[in-house]
């Protein structure tokens, strides 16, 4: 694993100096600077996301939404629900089991915060880069539901159970499609790593992996009814299902406890976004051609212009936040719009009808380069053909070993 | 150096032994079932310390994929069996499960 | 993990190597199996941890995908499902608590010794096998192709036509794994005998 902050780590090489540089304190101050960054990022999405639901449910209801906190359009709502719920009495009831009671929002909290870890927000922007990002991010978002199991068991109320056993029903099996659907564009890039994924979308809308093939183009949606799902978002949301369940798993909840579920669903709404963003919809990339070559220019100049290569990415990272939040906007728009499903229909919509799909799109998406290729008498319609690819990678590696061999070998007979 | 092979070694062997006792003292089923869990842990635990400090590499990571696919596939079909012993017995005290003909 | 970030690396160890072993314990005195659960959670959270530190990111968020997001959802939704009780406590009687530990900490002690009487071969300098082409935990790759029955990270002598992959293995745990989906919805069918009704759930 490798911190991307080579550059904070290297610049505060330079500032500390040598004295310490052997106790790699650079190293842990890159880390506590990217942790900052990263929690800003994590506690802005929801800051930002609940009043927009706020705004657009009460656009669709014909409402104004919140208006006099902080101006006109009501911005400072979310600062000021925070601060009410801070304040807000903690209460346990007597029938939970205090310590799991207790834990579990900040277990939900930590979850969907991880998987901000390995999400980049632009080129090279990114806290750690890892060759399976992809792997682990889904794998992170998948712990969030144990807290939702927790919060449910542990609350020592009926409704809460329900809602916990629903959200445990619910998530295994949509873990599944998920999982399949984000392998779709997968097949097409040869890489899990986020990072790669984005950075071969460059150059116009044509060369996003949603418009790839008709499987990419079909699994974007799929991917996006999971997505929804697996927030618990509605017309999904029956673990919190207030008109069945009072509250579902968070009826006993009061308080800050209670808005860090809320912080957690919000944040990871944005990560499963920003995870279609990249895998689909061309990620920090612009979607226009030259402007995408341009941005592309001027990031990779960093020796000779710093300042254009960190504006480049400054752009990348609002278009990707862009684009994710659009999809979170999507997810708004849909809960509003909507009714709630029962909970068979939820099983039934992802057993019988989301996993057949998903699975088929799969086999498409991995048989449709050879049936190109065999019907235009090409040799690979994969931009990169991985096989080739990989065959140059161990190349590399083994000439590079022979001839370091060869040169200890020199140095050996000269001395 | 702390963070070396022996470090990794010795957790291995706490949640191993942890898992042991988890497996000999539980009563409930599903608690007999952790254990085998902390046990599984503890072996992926050594398997991954020797794929970084030993010529093991690469084959080491790989059993422990196998024991953790493996680990899964075991935890469900325990699970149904707890299940099946539950709905005969209605108890999961393993205790109670002294009969061969349920 | 180069040299400078060392300290980082030992501290991120100690921590997580302690959490890992502190709840590894923590499951074994807790005495409701949902406490014992979620103590499990973080000491399996932490070896996935641990694992990142070994520069094994693949099999990390394995651990993490599958144990814990699986497995362990699995095995709370079975205390769920078999709950008689609100918060179920079955206790073991104080004397085999007391045989046990006794046992366990001879047990623990035997293990201890003996990895100290071990003498460990001298971890390969510059490039083991692993880090031969990906120094930094990229292990995806290699991995994958491991599967599939190629070993590129491996010096093949010039006559070893002999496959070193996990093709076959691969395939078996390929179908055992159906085997076990089918099996398990076999064993775990509703199929109520019991003239009372499990009500833990309701109560």
């Amino acid at each position: 694993m490798m911190l991307a902050a080579q550059s904070i780590a290297g610049f505060l090489e330079g500032l500390v100096g040598d004295t310490f540089s052997g106790w790699g304190i650079q190293h842990v101050l890159a880390a506590a600077i990217h942790a900052v960054l990263l929690v800003h990022a994590f506690a802005l999405s929801p800051f930002l996301f609940i009043w927009l639901e706020r705004k657009v449910s009460g656009r669709i209801q014909d409402r104004l939404g919140p208006t006099r906190v902080g101006g006109l359009f009501g911005w400072l709502q979310s600062l000021a629900d925070g601060i009410k719920l801070v304040q807000k009495e903690d209460l346990c009831p007597p029938a939970a089991d205090a310590m799991l009671f207790k834990s579990a929002p900040y277990f939900v909290c930590i979850a969907s915060f991880a998987a901000f870890v390995v999400l980049p927000f632009s080129s090279g922007w990114v806290a750690v880069t890892a060759d399976c990002g992809l792997f682990i991010i889904l794998a992170v978002l998948s712990l969030e539901v144990f807290g939702i199991i927790m919060a449910g068991y542990s609350s020592g109320s009926k409704w809460s159970l329900f809602g916990g056993m629903r959200e445990a029903a619910q998530m295994v099996s949509y873990e599944i499609p998920l999982a399949i659907c984000a392998l779709v564009p997968i097949v097409a890039a040869g890489s899990l790593n986020l990072g790669e994924i984005g950075g071969m979308q460059r150059g116009g809308i044509q060369n996003w992996f949603i418009f790839h093939d008709p499987f990419t183009f079909v699994a974007f949606f799929v991917y996006f009814v999971v997505a929804t799902a697996s927030c618990k978002r509605a017309p999904f949301d029956l673990a919190e299902a207030e008109s069945e369940l009072v509250g579902g798993f968070h009826t006993e909840y009061s308080g800050i406890r209670w808005s860090f579920f809320f912080m957690g669903e919000y944040a990871s709404m944005f990560a499963v976004c920003g995870i279609a963003g990249i895998l689909f919809l061309g990620g920090w990339n612009t979607g226009l051609g030259p402007i995408d070559e341009l941005l592309y220019a001027a990031r990779n100049n960093s020796v000779d212009s710093p300042i254009g290569s960190y504006l480049a990415n400054v752009i990348g990272a609002f278009v990707f936040v862009l684009k994710g939040s659009a999809g979170v906007f999507v997810q708004i728009w849909l809960r509003w719009t909507l009714p709630r499903l029962r909970i068979d229909q939820v099983m039934t919509t992802c057993l019988k009808y989301l996993i057949p799909i998903s699975c088929f799109l799969f086999l498409g998406a991995t048989i449709w380069p050879l049936l190109l290729a065999t019907a235009t008498q090409r040799s690979s319609w994969t931009p990169e053909p991985l096989g080739a690819r990989f065959a140059a990678e161990v190349q590399e590696a083994e000439t590079t070993e022979a001839f370091e061999r060869q040169a200890l070998n020199d140095g050996e007979e000269i001395q | 150096m702390i963070a070396g092979l022996q470090a990794y070694l010795l957790v291995g062997a706490v949640l191993f032994v942890c898992g042991v006792i988890c497996m000999a003292t539980k009563r409930n089923g599903i608690g007999v079932l952790m254990g085998v869990e902390l046990v599984l842990n503890g072996a992926n635990v050594n398997f991954i310390a020797f794929s970084k400090y030993t010529a093991l590499g690469l084959d080491a990571q790989i059993f422990a994929l196998f024991v953790i696919v493996l680990a899964a596939a075991e935890a469900a079909v325990a699970l149904a069996i707890a299940l099946n012993f539950y709905n005969n017995h209605l108890t999961i005290d393993v205790d109670k499960a002294n009969r061969l003909k349920g | 993990m180069n040299d400078s970030n060392l300290l980082g690396g030992q501290l991120l160890f100690a921590i997580f190597a302690l959490a890992t072993c502190l709840s590894a314990v923590a499951v074994v005195v807790s005495q409701t199996v949902v406490r014992m659960a979620f103590w499990l959670v973080i000491s399996l959270g932490s070896t996935a941890a641990l694992f990142f530190l070994a520069d094994a990111d693949f099999i990390g968020a394995a651990q993490l995908i599958i144990y814990v997001g699986g497995t362990l959802i699995l095995l709370v939704f079975g205390v769920m499902l078999t709950a008689s009780s609100p918060y179920l406590k079955i206790k073991s009687s104080p004397g085999e608590t007391i045989i046990g530990g006794l046992l366990g900490l001879l047990f623990m002690f035997a293990v201890f010794s003996s990895l100290q009487g071990v003498e460990w071969p001298a971890p390969p300098t510059g490039d083991s096998a692993v880090t031969a082409g990906s120094p930094e935990g990229n292990t995806l790759r290699p991995l994958g192709l491991a599967l599939l029955g190629a070993r590129p990270d491996l010096d093949l002598h010039d006559g070893d036509t002999l496959s070193t992959g996990y093709l076959l293995p691969f395939e078996i745990v390929s179908v055992h794994l159906l085997v076990v989906l089918i099996g398990a919805a076999y064993l775990a069918r509703a199929k109520r005998k019991s003239a009372a009704p499990a009500e833990g759930l309701e109560s």
